[in-house]
């Protein structure tokens, strides 16, 4: 067992690079999609059975506000996760270029969360009407 | 020296159980991108470029349940209540929460670290898992 113990607040304040940043981000998309898919299943749940608290995490849940910080979280967690597949699957051949796969990796998460923070909103407004 | 350790062959490395659930964890993840793009492109295929936009094919993808697509402007949700489609969001949902329940144990091993922490993260996590589970089928299949 390893004796590793490092607090969360110290781990924020490590001052590591990109690589550092992509799994710093890893780990808080995937424990925010862990609870998040835990509260979502529990609370369509509870609607279908007919608790008042169902409506009240789904509410919640449907807020543009709250998908637009969901959806960081979540899609990083993916494309972040497709890098480290692509990588781990040919290491010899990709690991050395590991700095120019997080570059591309930016650029892709930016284009794929942009645009679905701009369709968010305007899907909003066009269903608000 | 570490490209040495990083190219060593697994027959010489051994299969332990944490390397098994490496593996797992990224052959999971690559599972999970197969089934977002069966739902992209399923969706495409009922019908989804004029009902629905670009995040609510993505909500839609990233778990096939109908409940997903009932605030869109898709007319008939039948197709997407099928059997296929309540099988395809099943395995996404059993392959999802083996990979997750690994990953948030994983995580957690890294801020508890005393024997007793590391003992409730596992029985904490697993039973949340047997709780979590027949519930979100529960969902799928009739929701």
């Amino acid at each position: 067992m390893s004796d590793r113990n490092v607090s969360l607040s110290s781990a924020l304040k490590y001052k590591g690079q990109g690589p550092y940043l992509t799994f710093i981000l890893h780990r808080i998309g995937g424990s925010m999609i862990a609870i998040f898919v835990t509260l979502h299943i529990l609370g369509t749940f509870f609607e279908m059975i007919g608790w008042q608290i169902g409506d009240l995490i789904t509410d919640i849940y449907i807020s543009p506000p709250f998908q637009i910080v969901f959806m960081f979280g979540m899609l990083f967690h993916i494309i972040n996760g497709m890098r480290i597949t692509i990588l781990d699957l040919f290491p010899t051949k990709l690991i050395p270029y590991h700095r120019q796969a997080i570059v591309i990796e930016w650029i892709i998460f930016i284009l794929v969360y942009g645009f679905a923070v701009v369709t968010t909103i305007t899907t909003t407004i066009a269903r608000m009407s | 020296m570490q490209t040495k350790a990083r190219t060593l062959p697994l027959s010489k490395r051994g299969m332990s159980f944490e390397t098994f659930m490496w593996l797992f964890t990224r052959l999971s993840a690559l599972a999970m991108y197969g089934f977002i793009f069966i739902g992209i492109v399923g969706a495409l295929i009922m019908g989804a470029q004029n009902d629905m936009s670009f995040v609510e094919v993505l909500r839609w993808a990233l778990m096939p349940n109908t409940g997903h697509v009932n605030y869109t402007n898709v007319p008939d949700l039948s197709p997407y209540a099928t059997m296929f489609w309540r099988s395809v969001a099943s395995l996404f949902f059993f392959t999802a929460i083996a990979h997750g329940v690994h990953g948030v144990v994983v995580i957690l091993d890294d801020y508890f670290a005393t024997e007793i922490q590391r003992k409730w993260i596992r029985i904490i996590n697993i039973s949340l898992f047997v709780i979590i589970t027949p519930i979100g089928l529960y969902v799928i299949w009739f929701g």
